[in-house]
């Protein structure tokens, strides 16, 4: 049966019997996992809209704005600072993808000990199933770790790739460095664009990007309350949002659900009974729609709060300073902000281990889950010196090395229900 | 027993390859119970309850779940495989600190405070190398009954190394050693030793602190038992019937429920 969005997706070269089961089996994962929770709030009917969208009106809103002569720039990292795309009118979607499509494709021109989210978008450009990436005039990679280094190298065969060098360090030859990698890129948006990057329009993206940052952080601030009055599942559902909805949208939407939640914990309810402990998640990112571990956790007596990860806190913790008045002050105020990003690319990363350690300590969580997607060295390396600075501070934390793959679900639950058990 | 029925609280283990029932009253084991799993875990569990007059279940084991929401049935609550072996190890030995479980599918090494909560614990992942499946696969592969496995290996002469931890690999990598001529019984102690070396590994993790109980299946074997106090340069304190620690676990659980 055709479908409104059918011609849209063939035009976009979609392969459409494919898609189609895709969209099927993602909304059947979403009705288990989301829209059977309990106590959910009002204001995320908006998300469930947004997500029951995601390959629809989300796609057609980019083929309008294509259709103004906007240019639509995709990324991999929240270490591409979208303030330059969107200050040359382009729309910024982030392409992580969290679902295991297009697995076998992928294994074609990547190892197999590859991670899960490199294999992901590798995957769903090769089957032809991410409208978004079908989209995009310029796909953003960057140098965060050798696996997505050696990726983007193969994938320019498959889509417009353009790649910033992310620095290891964080000496002041390395801001030097990100400085002029940030420059390069300014001219590289400005050529896609056709338009220029004025200190007014640069300034006016700050605050836009800012403001999404704010009301995130207003979110983190409001589920901190104990009793927690939102599942974890539903704040990781925001923030995978964030990277593909549009910005100002989205910020007055969760600003309302925020004004929700402050009436909520004022009221003192909460999503979870009383006592029920309190974990946050703390590594790799889960991109949409990997939602396997915390839907895991919370089916398991515990109630996640807090996502230490660039698709959490690491992505909203800093805003850029927006007092610069010159292009080059303000250049200088994203350079700064982005160069803070504490990212296990990073050596040494010791601030990556007291923001976690403070995180913990200011959401009274009892326990610390670390998640690394497998193979992916950074973050499953950095999880021994985060287990040690959390076994100094007190506070238990359970490393978890998985994937997308569903094949390891018992044991999963296995050794969170027993963390849950332990912690309690 | 038949008196008060009411008293009696159980404890079920449902694991992959066996199921194991406990009973207590007043706190003591008074009857215990076991099948093998099969492919039908469910009603082997509904033939062990249905023996009994219980008040309180509580299921322990991968298949914990099982029981859950079954009409007609008593409420059956779950624990994991960790508290399980963690409290029934504790009952056992009172001083116990480390517990090593070596089950049909998966390896378990748990911490346990000086007052017996647990402080860490280890599990070995998707994968069934070095668990009681390997051994089982290995003795198959070597035409060696499962029971006697441990016994034969203690019969080598020689120690081997055998690399794979597959167990897949694994047995082809016995039977190219076999192709070249050793001894089956050699062959068998390095399959023993591999396993073992992973088991100590896994043990590290946790950080070993004595007293260690080594419960499971697999606590049967005695070469495992033997390389194991070799390796680690302790004492491991096997319990009579190390199959039914989990089991106990659950049953100490449901007893400590219905005391509350």
């Amino acid at each position: 049966m055709p479908g409104p969005y059918d011609e849209m997706w063939e035009k976009l070269n979609l392969d459409l019997s494919a898609h189609e089961h895709l969209l099927q089996v993602l909304g059947k994962f979403y009705g288990d996992i989301y829209l059977s929770q309990q106590g959910r709030l009002k204001g995320m009917e908006y998300l469930d809209f947004v997500l029951s969208e995601v390959h629809g009106l989300r796609i057609q809103e980019l083929q309008a704005a294509k259709a103004q002569g906007r240019k639509i720039i995709g990324t991999f990292c929240i270490f591409v600072p979208e303030e330059l795309i969107l200050a040359a009118d382009g729309v910024c979607v982030g392409l992580c993808a969290g679902a295991e499509i297009g697995k076998e494709a992928a294994e074609k021109i990547l190892p197999r000990n590859t991670c899960a989210l490199i294999k992901s978008f590798v995957g769903f450009k090769l089957s032809r199933l991410c409208p978004y990436i079908e989209s995009c005039d310029l796909v953003v990679g960057e140098t965060t770790c050798d696996g997505k280094k050696k990726a983007y190298e193969i994938f320019e065969e498959y889509a417009p790739v353009y790649v910033m060098e992310i620095p290891q360090m964080k000496q002041a030859c390395d801001r030097d460095l990100w400085r002029a990698e940030v420059v390069r890129f300014k001219a590289k948006v400005e050529e896609i664009t056709g338009r220029t990057i004025t200190a007014e329009k640069l300034r006016e993206a700050v605050r836009l990007v800012n403001a999404r940052r704010r009301v995130l952080k207003r979110l983190n601030e409001l589920r901190a309350a104990v009793p927690t009055p939102i599942s974890g599942r539903d704040v990781l559902l925001i923030n995978q949002v964030s990277f593909y909805d549009d910005p100002v949208r989205f910020t007055a939407k969760i600003g309302e659900l925020c004004d929700e939640l402050e009436k909520r914990v004022r009221a003192g309810e909460g999503v979870v009974p009383a006592g029920t402990p309190r974990l946050m998640l703390s590594g790799c990112p889960m991109a949409v729609p990997n939602w396997k571990l915390p839907y895991i956790i919370e089916s398991s007596g515990a109630v996640v709060v807090g996502e230490e990860s660039c698709i959490g806190t690491r992505n909203i913790r800093d805003l850029v300073d927006e007092t610069g008045q010159t292009l080059e002050e303000l250049l200088d105020a994203l350079v700064d902000r982005y160069m803070r990003i504490d990212c296990a690319c990073f050596t040494p990363n010791r601030e990556r281990l007291e923001h976690i350690v403070q995180m913990a300590r200011d959401l009274k969580v009892n326990g610390v889950i670390h998640f690394a997607l497998n193979f992916c060295q950074p973050y499953a390396m950095e999880a021994f010196k985060v287990g040690r600075a959390l076994e100094k501070a007190g506070i238990p934390m359970l490393p978890i090395e998985t994937d997308y793959s569903m094949e390891d679900v018992e044991q999963l639950k296995t050794r969170v229900e027993a963390f849950v058990e332990m912690v309690r | 027993m038949s008196e008060r029925p009411s008293a009696l609280v159980a404890g079920i283990d449902i694991g992959s390859r066996s199921i194991e029932l406990v009973l207590l009253e007043n706190g003591e084991v008074v009857h215990w119970d076991l099948l093998p799993t099969t492919y039908d875990p469910l009603k082997q569990c509904r033939s062990l309850l249905d023996r009994v007059q219980v008040r309180r279940v509580v299921a322990t084991g991968y298949g914990r779940r099982l029981l859950e929401g079954n009409p007609g049935q008593l409420e059956v609550r779950t624990i994991t495989e960790i508290q399980a072996y963690a409290l029934g190890a504790r009952h056992l030995v009172p001083t116990a600190r480390t517990i090593l479980d070596i089950g049909g599918q998966d390896t378990k090494a748990i911490l346990l405070t000086p007052e017996g909560r647990v402080a860490k614990f280890e599990m070995n992942d998707r994968c069934a190398a070095g668990t009681g499946k390997f051994l089982e696969f290995m003795a198959v592969a070597l035409q060696i009954p499962l029971e006697e496995f441990g016994a034969f290996a203690l019969t080598a002469d020689k120690r081997i190394t055998v690399s794979s931890m597959c167990t897949v690999f694994a047995e082809s990598e016995a039977t190219s050693l076999m192709a070249r001529g050793e001894k089956p019984a050699n062959i068998a102690l390095g399959l023993h030793l591999a396993v073992v070396s992973r088991t100590v590994a896994m043990l590290r993790r946790v950080g070993i602190t004595p007293p260690l109980v080594f419960a499971g299946g697999v606590a049967h074997n005695p070469a495992v038992r033997r390389l194991l106090e070799e390796a680690l340069g302790q004492e491991v304190m096997v319990p009579e019937q190390p199959d039914l620690v989990g089991a106990l676990g659950a049953a100490l659980h449901a007893w400590r429920l219905s005391e509350d």
